[in-house]
């Protein structure tokens, strides 16, 4: 099967935005569709996903959140909630503690820049490396217990990597201020290479700068693979003996499988997305600050992902969208922003209006959150996603009547 | 990964040159724009100049940052021509007109720091990347400070610092695109130094709980060493996580240590907590060594403070400006901040208001506003009349050199703003140093820009 | 010796406070089945319920300075002290115990209400549906707390009957060295006679006998015909009580802003998992214990054999003693294992 290359077929997957890779099955849209299988499904998926993520620059544009830095942060964090979904998603294990990876790729990637080269190729594989490593110790040590167990062992790790981070490791840290790149690191590979020392100190691969529009493609293809990855190893035998291990860990041992091997397996490879991510973080702003590992930042991709919709492929990376957004573009409206934007008001309801708003954003971004987080949850249980799906459910079924077909277990 | 099944790998590639093809086909646009920008960063191209303010706004600093805002939002006014003009008219020598900068109309944008790096450069970065802002100000605290500076410096983009005290921020992470109005730790130690030996005598036991972070750290240092060099001798220096809320674990060694004088190197809900636990351990009405025990607090700011309530009084520490001082532009000032407001400002406020005058008087002299003839103009500027009194932007580092004000928390307070009283103006050649001391570099004026 | 025992006292101190946040936690979490994240929350509020007692008694009148004249600069009089001289003084003196006749009622309200309006919607919901529900509720809590109170910490005052310090060391011979503020010690009677007085509830009344077998077993208790759901309004009511309860009487030693509920989150979670999920034993003795290690981690003798031991302390006990005893100090199997 090819990929769909009319244009009537690409926009409709565009709009289809229904990723949902534990539905098994696409419901018949009409008489004259062939049902669809799960490998067309998940063409769709990928080339749909490739042009919403690569459109960015231009769907954003309304929303005022087309601009490199964001943008590069909505690829990175959709990594990092990717690679946590492939976690908590499959397995069901809520990991605390994940920021750690996110961190720990930082330090790595900044730490190769100062001492290897800026090129940036290594200081993806060796953030990755480490970030493995990490995952391994971390890993070996928490899954030994489950549940809620589970959790605080992953937390306790994370916090203690945290507070040493800032400060007694000062010396490989940098502690409060962040590791930055300098000017007389060593950077011994350019050395060799006679590769020019001066100018800025910024990640580059072939010559090309990693920072604006370039870093934000760099993150998106990366995005998109780490996406496609995804997919595969949810829809591989190895990813359904997670979702067996999910529903039934007990009745897996009693089989004769030893669950634990499948489990580090999983949890190195969320890791390694962490540990991406957090590289990427340290390319497109070669800086690297310990507040990453915080309990506060693992806190926040647990909350991505439950927002978009835990379990589902596309919905932790719309979770991250979206707390990225509010944190960046709420916070800097303040009341002068708001009058501009209510100018097409008279004055006395523009003030009015002004006055009813401002509290929810500006220094009250956390409160709009916080309302969000309760609402999504408390009428959308299952995430966005699940909202999404619920959507699309009731157009369809308007347009075509005869599908009253089977009902889709949300995960 | 034998796992994942075979077929994959085909499609891996294929998905990855198709990938790959869709960026080519897309960048060229964006090179392309970029390419065609003005030299240097954001340069105003109509008649509005844009600049950023990046405060906390959430966090243990909101309120502080809350303060800085609305300086910035009053100077903004001033440079308009807007109220009753501040201390625009105190400030001298001043190009400035009150039409703006450059007769273009100042604007703003806002952004939240949380009091972290990356989210300081997060916001600093949208402000460069989306609202075009031409000058970076504010924050609270010294990390974020040196993080946002060196990003200003690889995006030519001037940063106006706002409150940070570690001696890093002028010192060895000093940067040509940088500038500090407020005082350091070492101006603290050296401030502070004497009138501590006047006070309660040559012949003390210092003990310090200091934060432990790269702030912390200089400013124990500073104080150690002014210290020291009285005669002080210092029993310890312990130090304490950030946030640790509660500090008797880290106080009841003090009183059996032997020392006479506690320092405490922490700001904001830190030193509210650490100074009201170290009262309520009844620190004050000890006598060790044959001397009423002290508690000094080398960084002083209004809110905390206030925070600390009755713990505070008599409390000695030292502080960048105060809204009591008594000279044209503090009272110019404190009287227009305090009609538009309800309340004085704080010492954070004054340094922000002043950065954003400073600035926008370095365009005007310059005439214009590419960056390196900016930055020329701020460095070895000397000027009078923004509340500090006489007062030199040294060209070495980006410091500012004026009297520093050591303080102390108010026995009886005539209303609710006067928490502190000014104990000595130390005079600026008291507090001057050799920027060599602390190394770094500033680099260099051309930058590659954004 | 002194030195130990100071931080034995210091230890013991923090740990009444980890104690009454963890009980609170894990009741709920027993009971309920419910992970409440905005439990840090409850005990902020009840910090902010001192404030308010204190605003409240300290209503003045006010008396213009007029030496400032461009902003409304004023000396304060309170009404009290006004009104009834040195009698007023002593009840604005008082403030801290006299707001726990505030927390109280506040609390029983506001727990009343989050289970009814909220919480019971979520028993049946995932864990994870409960973390965001009840995270999204906190920061909307704390969020209120600063748009009304400020960012800045509010400095509360013990009552100044109890604002010096207590000669332990004399009173049971052990030299002068060791005294204690007085408020300290009375926050740990408080602490030891409430957790006395829920341990005492549970344990002794039918009431709490029906909630203790609904920890064990919900079903068996529901298929018996007990309505176990009323129960389980008075169990968070209570829980929010403690916790308020304990952030009232900790006021003065710290003092609230509206941050302080996220800085006990973490803490209270380790603190109720290391005891082990669903013993109320094991949260009051986890606490006491990670209070106690806390404070010998940050004796400079140990900090200079393991530097920054005092930053991980807490979870490197954690980590220790779930990887010794899988299910915590005294945790039972099979609650919030998968």
């Amino acid at each position: 099967m090819s990929a769909p290359t009319t244009a009537a077929e690409r926009k409709k997957a565009i709009s289809d935005p229904d990723f949902d890779v534990s539905t098994r099955q696409l419901p018949p849209r009409g008489p004259e569709t062939k049902p669809m299988t799960n490998v067309d499904k998940d063409w769709l998926a990928i080339v749909a996903f490739t042009v919403i993520v690569l459109g960015m620059p231009w769907w954003l544009q309304p929303l005022g959140a087309a601009y490199p830095d964001l943008m590069q942060k909505f690829a990175i964090y959709g990594i990092f909630a990717l690679g946590f979904n492939l976690l908590f998603g499959l397995t069901g294990y809520l990991s605390f503690g994940h920021a750690a990876f996110l961190g720990i790729g930082s330090y790595a990637a900044v730490w190769s820049f100062k001492l290897f080269t800026m090129n940036i190729i290594p200081a993806v594989l060796f953030a990755m490396l480490v970030a493995a490593v990490a995952a391994v110790f971390i890993g070996f040590i928490s899954l030994r217990r489950s549940g809620i167990y589970f959790s605080i062992l992953t937390l306790a790790l994370a916090q203690m990597c945290y507070n040493l981070a800032y400060s007694v490791l000062t010396p490989i840290t940098n502690g409060e201020t962040g590791l930055r790149v300098l000017r007389d690191d060593p950077r011994v590979l350019d050395a060799m290479t006679g590769t020019e020392r001066t100018g800025s100190l910024i990640g580059s691969l072939f010559g090309e700068k990693m920072v604006g529009y370039p870093g934000f493609y760099l993150c998106a293809v990366l995005l998109i693979i780490a996406f496609y990855i995804a997919l595969r190893i949810m829809r591989s035998p190895f990813g359904m003996m997670l979702r067996a291990i999910k529903s039934n860990q007990h009745r897996m041992i009693y089989t004769g499988f030893n669950p634990r091997p499948y489990m580090l397996t999983i949890f190195v490879v969320s890791g390694m997305y962490s540990g991406l991510a957090g590289a990427l973080l340290a390319i497109t702003d070669p800086l690297a600050g310990a507040e990453r590992m915080q309990w506060t930042a693992s806190g926040e991709v647990v909350l991505m992902t439950i927002l978009g919709g835990a379990g589902t492929i596309s919905g932790p990376i719309l979770g991250a969208g979206i707390i990225k957004y509010f944190e960046n573009i709420f916070s800097a409206l303040n009341d002068s922003a708001l009058s501009s934007a209510f100018s097409f008001l008279p004055p006395a309801p523009r003030e009015f209006l002004v006055t009813i708003v401002s509290p929810f954003v500006g220094e009250g971004w956390h409160l709009t959150l916080g309302i969000l987080f309760m609402v999504i949850v408390i009428f959308l249980p299952g995430g966005i996603m699940e909202g999404i799906r619920r959507i699309w459910k009731l157009v369809t079924r308007r347009g075509s009547s005869s599908s009253k077909t089977e009902v889709q277990p949300a995960e | 990964m034998s796992i994942i099944d075979k077929k994959s790998l085909t499609r891996r590639t294929l998905l990855k040159g198709s990938a790959a093809g869709a960026t080519l086909l897309a960048t060229p646009y964006f090179f392309t724009k970029g390419a065609y920008a003005a030299e240097y960063c954001n340069m105003p191209g109509g008649d509005t100049v844009t600049l950023g303010f990046n405060v906390p706004q959430t966090g243990p600093y909101a309120d502080e940052g809350a303060d800085e805002l609305r300086a910035f939002q009053l100077a903004v006014k001033h440079l308009n021509g807007e109220g009753d003009g501040g201390m625009l008219n105190t400030f001298k020598p001043s190009n400035l007109k009150g039409n703006g900068i450059l007769g273009k109309k100042v604007a703003y944008v806002t952004g939240d720091t949380q009091t972290k790096s990356d989210a300081a450069r997060a916001s600093a970065k949208r402000m460069i990347e989306k609202d075009g802002a031409l000058m970076i100000s504010g924050g609270s605290s010294s990390g974020v400070a040196v993080a946002v500076q060196s990003l200003c410096q690889e995006t030519g983009v001037i940063f106006m610092a706002g409150l940070t005290h570690s001696n890093d921020t002028t010192g060895k992470d000093k940067r040509r695109y940088g500038f500090r109005h407020f005082f350091n730790a070492y101006m603290s130690g050296q401030a502070l130094g004497p009138i501590l030996a006047q006070e309660y005598g040559k012949d003390r036991k210092a003990y310090h709980l200091t934060a432990d972070y790269t702030w912390g750290w200089t400013q124990e240092e500073s104080i150690k060493n002014a210290t020291e060099n009285l005669g002080w001798e210092t029993v310890a220096a312990v130090r304490t996580p950030l946030g640790a809320g509660d500090f008797s674990q880290y106080l009841t060694p003090v009183l059996n240590s032997g020392a006479d004088v506690l320092i405490l190197n922490h700001y904001g809900a830190d030193m509210v907590n650490s100074l009201r636990q170290a009262v309520q351990f009844g620190m004050r009405e000890k006598q060790v060594n044959g001397k009423d025990f002290q508690i000094v607090v080398p960084l002083y700011s209004e809110l905390m403070a206030m925070g600390a309530g009755e713990a505070v009084k008599g409390i000695l520490g030292t502080a960048n400006w105060n809204w009591q001082l008594d000279n044209d532009g503090t009272r110019a000032f404190a009287k227009s901040f305090g009609e538009e407001y309800g309340q004085p400002p704080s010492q954070a406020a004054q340094t922000c208001y002043a950065q954003t005058l400073l600035y926008a008087n370095a365009c005007e002299t310059a005439g214009e506003f590419t960056p390196p003839a900016v930055i020329k103009a701020m460095e070895g500027f000397e000027f009078d009349g923004l509340g500090n009194g006489q007062t030199l932007y040294r060209d070495a580092d980006h410091q500012c050199f004026k009297p520093v004000l050591v303080v102390k928390g108010k026995e009886n307070p005539e209303n609710q703003f006067d928490i502190l009283e000014v104990v000595e103006v130390v005079p600026t050649e008291k507090v001057m140093y050799d920027p060599s001391i602390f190394g770094g570099e500033l680099g260099p004026y051309e930058v590659q820009g954004c | 010796m002194d030195a130990i025992v100071l931080q034995i006292l210091n230890g013991l101190d923090k740990g009444a406070a980890y104690a009454l946040i963890a009980l609170g936690l894990t009741l709920v979490f027993g009971t309920l089945g419910v992970v409440n994240f905005a439990h840090g929350a409850l005990f902020m509020l009840g910090a902010f319920c001192a404030v308010t007692m204190q605003y409240l008694l300290t209503l003045s009148t006010r008396v213009k300075d007029e030496s400032i004249t461009f902003f409304e600069a004023y000396k304060e009089v309170p009404y009290l002290e006004g009104w009834f001289g040195d009698w007023g003084r002593m009840i604005i003196d008082y403030s801290v115990p006299i707001s726990i006749l505030l927390t109280i009622p506040v609390m029983l309200i506001f727990g009343v209400v989050m289970e009814r309006g909220l919480i019971r919607y979520f028993y049946k919901r995932s864990h994870a549906e409960q973390i965001l529900v009840t995270f999204g509720l906190a920061i909307v809590l704390q969020e209120i707390i600063k748009a009304v109170f400020g960012a800045n910490p509010v400095p509360i005052q013990a009552p100044s009957a109890v604002a010096g310090s207590a000669s332990i060391g004399e009173w049971f011979g052990l030299g002068p060295a060791i005294s204690y503020p007085w408020w300290r010690l009375v926050y740990l009677t408080f602490s030891v006679v409430v957790l006395a007085g829920v341990f005492a509830f549970l344990q002794l009344t039918t009431f709490g006998m029906t909630v203790r077998a609904g920890m064990r077993d919900r079903e068996t208790v529901g298929l018996l015909g007990i309505d176990i759901e009323k129960r389980f309004i008075i169990v968070f009511a209570l829980a929010a009580i403690v916790a308020g309860m304990a952030g009232t009487m900790y006021a003065p030693i710290l003092a609230p802003n509206y941050h302080l509920g996220m800085d006990f989150l973490v803490i209270s979670f380790v603190v109720v998992v290391v005891g082990g999920m669903g013993s109320l034993g094991g949260a009051v003795l986890a606490g006491f214990l990670l209070g106690i290690l806390q404070s010998f981690a940050s004796m400079t003798e140990v900090k200079d054999i393991f530097p920054g031991i005092d930053q991980i302390i807490i979870y490197l006990v954690a980590v220790v003693i779930l990887l010794v005893r899988p299910r915590g100090l005294m945790g039972r199997s099979g609650i919030m294992e998968t």
